[in-house]
């Protein structure tokens, strides 16, 4: 496309006036910028495509969801043990750690994010 | 059958006595770190030696390298998180290279230790906590504070997200640990099968089923290597990218 744009009339075309190098040479601006934008769309799709692709996806979402509950059993323990709450701190906080785990994967599968854009995207 | 965990094993090559009980020692461990950092020092120095405007190959390797890196960052950190290219650099390449060392027979995977990945979690979530804090102070705690919910429901979200940024260490090293450990051992288990069925009188017809299965391992292992280096830079850009916008 701006191969064509560069091999254009150029030097056959003697009869060329400043105005009309300047409207080309907007036009060839206009036309590099559309597909600039359209190769880094392009780009940013193929790279989601790649980061949600497969075994690295599964592998991402189960270590999410365990290292929430992880964190949430290992913080209730340590509650426990400062405050001798047992069981309670372990209790509410395995839960809370089941939360975060479920709302990492959510994250992490890119539905909290999407659903953003969209409304980002309807409010414009 | 040799033990499928006998590989991970630390070994002391010289050691500079105790300390506090402790073996202070260059190991294995330290050795192959040694050399995934000296592969990366000569690939980047001689590739980039030249400088050539038509790059030769290692060139063209050092560049693809940067420039995978570099955009990768801007995807997902934004653009004024170029400044932490050296950063998510280093740590990719480190670990890509560690990662593809130990794919070699015989040498020791640096990258299949927890304290390893551990340590280099560390350093991503400090940066962030401390970059956030640095750059936006008290603002930085919004990040536990997601917005549009009604303040009753905050009692119940606020820890939830603490508990899910606490776990992103956890969860980064973890993942890498994990399926390089786990890789490594499915690895011998099938390449041990192959040795046992062979010394198993009749049963050596069937010596050639594991082969097959263990060459295959070892190409998904290849995959495995590149595609947790990568993952584990685009969530140092993500963690990153929360430590530049806080208020999501």
């Amino acid at each position: 496309m701006t191969g064509q744009d560069e091999k254009g009339p150029g030097p056959r075309e003697p009869a060329e006036t400043d105005a009309s190098l300047e409207s080309r040479l907007k036009s060839l601006d206009a036309g590099l910028k559309r597909v600039s934008s359209q190769a880094e769309a392009e780009s940013r799709r193929e790279s989601a495509k790649a980061d949600s692709s497969g075994i690295g996806q599964a592998m991402r979402l189960s270590t999410e969801f365990i290292a929430g509950i992880i964190v949430g059993g290992g913080l209730g323990w340590a509650v426990d043990k400062w405050f001798g709450t047992a069981p309670f701190g372990m209790i509410v906080l395995l839960m809370l750690g089941f939360g975060a785990g479920v709302m990492n994967v959510v994250r992490a599968a890119g539905l909290m994010k999407s659903r953003a854009d969209d409304k980002s995207s309807a409010q414009n | 059958m040799a033990s499928p965990i006998e590989q991970f094993e630390i070994k002391p090559i010289v050691s500079f006595g105790k300390i506090g009980g402790s073996e202070i020692a260059f190991t294995n461990s330290g050795l192959f770190m040694a050399i995934a950092v000296a592969i990366i020092g000569l690939l980047f120095v001689y590739g980039t030696r030249n400088r050539s405007l038509v790059p030769g190959r290692l060139q063209a390797l050092a560049e693809m390298g940067y420039e995978f890196v570099a955009s990768t960052v801007k995807d997902s950190a934004g653009h004024d998180g170029m400044k932490f290219v050296p950063l998510v650099f280093s740590l990719f390449m480190f670990v890509l290279v560690c990662n593809l060392l130990g794919l070699i027979p015989g040498a020791f995977t640096v990258t299949s230790h927890l304290v390893v990945t551990a340590a280099l979690a560390a350093i991503v979530i400090l940066t962030v906590i401390i970059y956030g804090i640095a750059k936006h102070g008290a603002h930085f705690f919004g990040l536990f504070v997601p917005k549009g919910v009604h303040p009753l429901m905050l009692i119940i979200l606020v820890p939830i997200e603490v508990i899910s940024f606490v776990s992103r260490p956890i969860s980064l090293s973890v993942r890498l640990f994990a399926n390089l450990l786990a890789g490594h051992i499915a690895l011998k288990i099938f390449a041990g099968f192959v040795a046992t069925l062979v010394f198993a009188g009749g049963w050596i017809v069937l010596s050639p089923l594991p082969l097959l299965l263990t060459v295959a391992i070892v190409a998904l292992e290849f995959l495995v290597a590149v595609l947790q280096a990568y993952v584990f830079a685009v969530l140092t850009c993500i963690y990153l990218h929360d430590a530049l916008h806080p208020g999501h």
